[in-house]
C-alpha cells in the first residue's frame, strides 16, 4: 500500500492524480444537483406544517452536514501532515478550508432565511446556530493563518496545527440539539432508525447531499492542484507546464 | 409536481422571499467560491509565464554584453 502511494507523495505525480479524478467528481456532481433540486424545488410535495419554507432544506442540510465533512477531512489531512510531515496533506488543508467556509456560511445563512418564517427570528442565540457558528470562524481563523505566513511549509503547519484544535467544535455541534434545549429541530436522518421524513422528501434530499458531497471532493481537487503549482512554481514540472499551455 | 403553474411555483406557497432569498445567496456564494478558484489558477500560470519571460530577457541581455 505505501509502495504504492509513494509516487503520489510527489507533488507531480500528485497533480496529474488529482487532474484525472477531477472530471470524474463533476460527473457525479452535476446530474445529481439537477435532478435533486427540480425535485426539491418544484415535485417534493409541501410540508404539512412548514408548507414550502421547508423547500430550504435541500441546501440548508447538505450544507451543514459537508460543512462537517469538509472539516472532518480537513482535521484527517492536517493529523497525517503534522504526524508524518507530508507536505502535500497540508496543502490539502488549505485546499479545503475556503470551501467548508463557504458551506458553513451557506447553511448558517439558508438556516437564517428559515428560521425567519418558522421561528419568527433570523437569528437565535441557541446552542446547534452558536456552535455553527463557532465553525465558520474557525475556519476563517485557519485561512487566516495559513494566508499570514509567507513561508508556506510553516504556514501549513500553523493552519494544522489549529484544525486539529478545532475539532473539539465538531460533537458539539453534532450533539448540540440533544445536549441542550434548543429551537433547532433535531436529526432528520439517522443510521439506526427510520428517518422522521417522507420519502418523497428524502430521495430528492439524498441526491442533494450526494452533490454538495461530490461537490466538495471537486474543489478539493482544484484547489489542491493550485496550492501544488504556488508552492511549485520554481520547480522544472510547473515550467514545463506553463510553457506547455503558452505553446497551446 | 407540487404545483399549478408557474407563478404558482415562483410564490413558494406564500415564502417566495425566504425560498429564493437561501437559494439565490447560497448560488451566489458558491460561484464566488468557483471564480475564485478559476483565478487564482489562471494567476499562477500568469506569474510563471511573466517570471520565464523576464528570465529569458535577463539572459538575452547577458548574452549581448558578452558578444560587445
Amino acid at each position: 500500500m505505501l509502495k504504492w502511494l509513494h509516487p503520489y507523495a510527489k507533488a507531480e505525480h500528485s497533480y496529474a492524480l488529482a487532474g484525472k479524478l477531477m472530471p470524474w467528481f463533476l460527473i457525479l456532481t452535476i446530474p445529481s444537483f439537477l435532478v435533486g433540486i427540480v425535485w426539491g424545488l418544484a415535485f417534493a410535495p409541501a410540508d404539512y406544517q412548514q408548507g414550502d419554507s421547508f423547500r430550504i432544506i435541500y441546501i440548508h442540510v447538505p450544507a451543514a452536514m459537508m460543512a462537517m465533512a469538509a472539516y472532518s477531512t480537513m482535521a484527517i489531512a492536517a493529523f497525517v501532515g503534522l504526524v508524518w510531515q507530508v507536505r502535500l496533506a497540508e496543502m490539502a488543508v488549505a485546499a479545503t478550508a475556503p470551501i467548508g467556509a463557504v458551506y458553513t456560511f451557506i447553511a448558517l445563512f439558508t438556516g437564517a432565511a428559515w428560521g425567519k418564517p418558522m421561528w419568527g427570528a433570523w437569528w437565535v442565540w441557541d446552542a446547534r446556530l452558536t456552535s455553527e457558528l463557532i465553525l465558520l470562524f474557525v475556519y476563517m481563523g485557519i485561512i487566516a493563518l495559513y494566508n499570514a505566513f509567507s513561508d508556506k511549509v510553516l504556514a501549513g503547519r500553523a493552519a494544522s496545527i489549529l484544525t486539529l484544535v478545532g475539532v473539539i467544535n465538531l460533537p458539539i455541534i453534532h450533539f448540540s440539539v440533544v445536549w441542550w434545549n434548543t429551537l433547532h429541530q433535531g436529526a432528520t436522518i439517522t443510521k439506526f432508525e427510520q428517518p422522521s421524513i417522507a420519502t418523497e422528501m428524502l430521495i430528492p434530499l439524498l441526491m442533494m447531499i450526494f452533490s454538495f458531497a461530490t461537490f466538495l471532493g471537486f474543489m478539493i481537487l482544484y484547489r489542491f492542484r493550485n496550492e501544488l503549482l504556488q508552492r511549485e512554481q520554481h520547480r522544472a514540472w510547473v515550467v514545463k507546464l506553463v510553457q506547455a499551455k503558452q505553446r497551446g | 409536481m407540487a404545483f399549478t403553474s408557474f407563478s404558482d411555483f415562483l410564490a413558494m406557497g406564500g415564502y417566495s422571499f425566504y425560498v429564493w432569498l437561501a437559494y439565490g445567496v447560497s448560488l451566489l456564494s458558491v460561484i464566488t467560491l468557483i471564480s475564485h478558484s478559476v483565478l487564482t489558477r489562471k494567476k499562477i500560470f500568469k506569474q510563471v509565464a511573466q517570471r520565464l519571460q523576464r528570465e529569458k530577457r535577463i539572459k538575452a541581455a547577458n548574452n549581448r554584453e558578452h558578444n560587445l
